[in-house]
């Protein structure tokens, strides 16, 4: 049975060829998820914005773009939440600051999180932001209003994108959800809660 | 260590009773006893299909009381379709049943383990049947967001724990396939007979070949992809929730990645099955070996980059869509090298229209319609309007229902005898196959009529305006399934009247090995292994 010898060191080379691959396919759809946020945030994929940590030093362009500014809170969060002006003219290269208004009308304090991109994806890699209040979690006490700044530019290399030539208008977008990592249970989360087995 | 067991004393060992189905290592024992089970989940499958098309037959609610209730059957069906009768049938049955014998090889690799796959797959089904008898979404019992599982209505919408034992059973499921998948490509790559060589190997083990890796290759994707899901569900993650900065068009991306090599890893067996009967019943070796061989492995290989035709409403830019259509629309080259090569072979051959050849025959017509509206579908533009419409399940019906459970009723015929030692009346099986493609064909063609006036998928009731077709879609239904009375039938028949099928029932032309031993063959086969000379496909 010299074969079978021969043969049974073959056979294991290949269960573990076989087992190796397994893993690592495992491995790379669990590794999936940062790297899907990764590609976004590196290319500005499905309108994701950017973050600068200076103005641009191109300086300001003639061209203008109105950036429109939307504001959603999904159910759940008992807040509201508004820009001061639904949208705004803006030279491209120009730094400009909004004041969104965010209050919360629940009997308690919560904490929110803000999702947030850009209309049209394309233009997500040249809309920079230099502060945000979409970086971090926000807490509002009951009946609590705050105003917070987003400051923002968008990129001059933005002329350089042939498919945006005719661009006029970028929306940016942003939907507050009730925290998940929130330290305190949050009452409206609660009535969320799955039954129990 | 494994291997050991197909080693030349326990080639003595002929357990009995219990033992030899429960503990059993031989891998015909294994195939039949998925081809028993794929059988029994297709029972259950099919009854959960004719309850949807007794509700569908009039607009109106008639036999549901709960819209949800119809969503949770449309959704058993086709989890139970795609995983524990197609799959179990072709890749476990009769895959388990004759690659080992094609190859000449003596039992699977590993025997043990062919084993713990089978076992694994009862186990996987019972959770799933559990999962339609518990709470799901708010006041109904079972899941009914679809095969897919989509997020947010898979973690938000179905609080109840229907889905948690849905996920668990197809993490077993795929754990099975994963196990069986390693099982085939250690055999097939180490275990061929002295002379048989990858380019003289029949055309069914190089589908199960392919098939296998694409398994290993997909599987593993779903089984994280679901296992997110779960913590999503149950520990507070956020992977596919917007809330915690998830993005549940990843888990759309993680699924059809998995997904779509899923649509093939169900039709290259039946590819292959198809390849022989057709080369048998023309009496000419198959036309183009080579090129039927590598057209799997190109389809193979595609498969995995044009997952996102099925995602073309989720948002993607339109360059991704362009790259997309145009990589779907690249599949059809190799299927066509295919369906081209099955009519060569049968072109200038002596055709015989016994039941195995005309359930090929009927394979390869109806795959080319549903080929034909996929690369339709492929279209981005045109999706936009078909998507979610009764066109698309048209389209997967005619590929899946009408292409891979026709391969499997092939096989069926072509094979039986082998595997029973006794014959059908060949008269049967042909009145079996005009009954169901006649079934079928009123079953699915109108679908292309609702779904071009824009009737949606998973939907209890419907206007008043798509109550015609629907009605013969129905009576479509009722035929197949009196299809599958003929079908027990014949089984009755061939075991009462015990006719035994000789070596090689289906005469000259039928040149693989499993026709050169007995009818059913030796518990242990190949004790002497056999040496291949030739290009006998």
């Amino acid at each position: 049975m010299t074969e079978t010898v021969g043969h049974s060191a073959q056979i294991r080379k290949t269960l573990i060829a076989c087992v190796v691959l397994v893993a690592g396919m495992t491995g790379l759809a669990f590794a999936s998820a940062p790297l899907y946020s990764i590609f976004c945030q590196l290319t500005g994929y499905g309108g994701t914005t950017q973050v600068a940590a200076a103005a641009p030093a191109e300086g300001i362009l003639e061209r203008a773009i109105t950036i429109r500014f939307d504001a959603n809170v999904a159910t759940g969060l008992p807040w509201t939440f508004e820009a001061e002006t639904p949208s705004l003219p803006l030279k491209i290269g120009q730094t400009a600051t909004v004041f969104y208004k965010i209050t919360n009308h629940g009997a308690d304090e919560t904490v929110g999180v803000a999702a947030f991109n850009v209309q049209p994806d394309l233009s997500g890699s040249y809309f920079n932001k230099l502060e945000c209040f979409c970086f971090t979690d926000m807490r509002l006490k009951p009946g609590e209003t705050v105003e917070v700044p987003v400051v923002f530019f968008v990129d001059p290399a933005i002329i350089k994108e042939r498919d945006l030539d005719k661009l006029d208008t970028i929306t940016l977008s942003y939907t507050f959800f009730a925290s998940k990592n929130a330290t305190k249970p949050v009452a409206a989360l609660t009535d969320l809660q799955k039954p129990q087995l | 260590m494994a291997y050991a067991a197909a080693d030349h004393e326990a080639h003595a060992d002929h357990p009995t009773g219990w033992r030899r189905w429960v503990m059993s290592t031989n891998h015909k024992d294994i195939g039949t006893l998925y081809l028993i089970f794929a059988l029994t989940a297709g029972l259950v499958g099919g009854f959960l299909s004719i309850m949807m098309r007794l509700e569908l037959q009039e607009p109106g609610m008639q036999w549901f009381t709960n819209p949800q209730t119809y969503n949770v059957f449309v959704t058993g069906h086709g989890l139970i379709m795609v995983f524990f009768v197609v799959m179990p049938a072709l890749i476990g049955g009769f895959g388990n049943w004759f690659v080992p014998i094609m190859i000449g090889a003596p039992d699977m690799a590993f025997p043990r383990m062919n084993n713990i796959s089978f076992w694994l797959l009862p186990a996987a089904f019972a959770l799933l049947l559990i999962s339609m008898f518990v709470e799901g979404a708010p006041g109904s019992n079972g899941f009914g967001g679809g095969w897919t599982v989509y997020p947010p209505l898979s973690v938000a919408g179905h609080p109840g724990p229907a889905l948690d034992f849905g996920i668990l059973s197809l993490h077993l499921a795929g754990a099975s396939s994963i196990l069986g998948a390693i099982n085939f490509i250690t055999t097939i790559l180490n275990m061929r007979a002295p002379g048989l060589t990858m380019h003289r190997m029949p055309l069914f083990a190089w589908a199960m070949l392919v098939t296998a890796f694409l398994l290993l290759l997909s599987l593993p994707v779903l089984a994280g992809a679901i296992t997110m899901l779960l913590t999503d569900r149950n520990f507070g993650t956020t992977f596919f929730d917007a809330a915690g900065g998830g993005d549940p068009i990843l888990y759309q991306h993680l699924f059809w990645f998995f997904g779509h090599p899923e649509v093939y890893i169900m039709i290259l067996p039946g590819f292959g099955i198809v390849s022989h009967i057709i080369s048998t019943f023309s009496k000419k070796p198959i036309f183009g070996y080579l090129g039927m061989a590598y057209a799997m492995v190109a389809i193979g290989a595609v498969g995995f980059v044009v997952w996102a035709h099925h995602m073309y409403t989720a948002g993607l830019s339109l360059n991704t869509q362009r790259y997309f259509v145009f990589a779907t629309m690249v599949i059809a080259v190799p299927t066509g090298v295919k369906i081209f090569s099955w009519i060569a072979t049968m072109w200038g051959g002596s055709i015989r229209f016994t039941a195995p050849m005309m359930w090929a025959v009927g394979f390869i017509f109806l795959f080319t319609v549903g080929g034909v509206t996929g690369v339709v579908l492929a279209n981005a533009g045109l999706d936009r309007n078909l998507h979610n419409t009764y066109y698309v399940v048209a389209h997967f019906h005619y590929v899946l229902s009408l292409g891979a459970v026709f391969s499997i009723f092939a096989a069926w015929y072509y094979w039986f005898p082998k595997m029973s030692g006794y014959v059908t009346p060949d008269w049967i099986g042909r009145l079996h196959f005009w009954v169901s493609f006649v079934g079928a064909n009123v079953l699915f063609f109108p679908m292309h009529f609702t779904g071009l006036a824009g009737m949606p998928r998973h939907y209890v009731d419907y206007p008043e305006a798509f109550a015609g077709w629907n009605r013969i879609s129905s009576i479509g239904s009722y035929i197949f399934a009196f299809g599958l009375l003929i079908f027990f039938y014949g089984i009755l028949v061939a075991f009462l009247r015990k006719e035994k099928a000789g070596e090689s029932p289906w005469g000259a032309g039928a040149n693989t090995l499993e026709w050169t031993l007995s009818s059913p063959p030796p518990y242990h086969q190949f004790e002497t292994l056999p040496r291949i000379s030739g290009n006998d496909h």
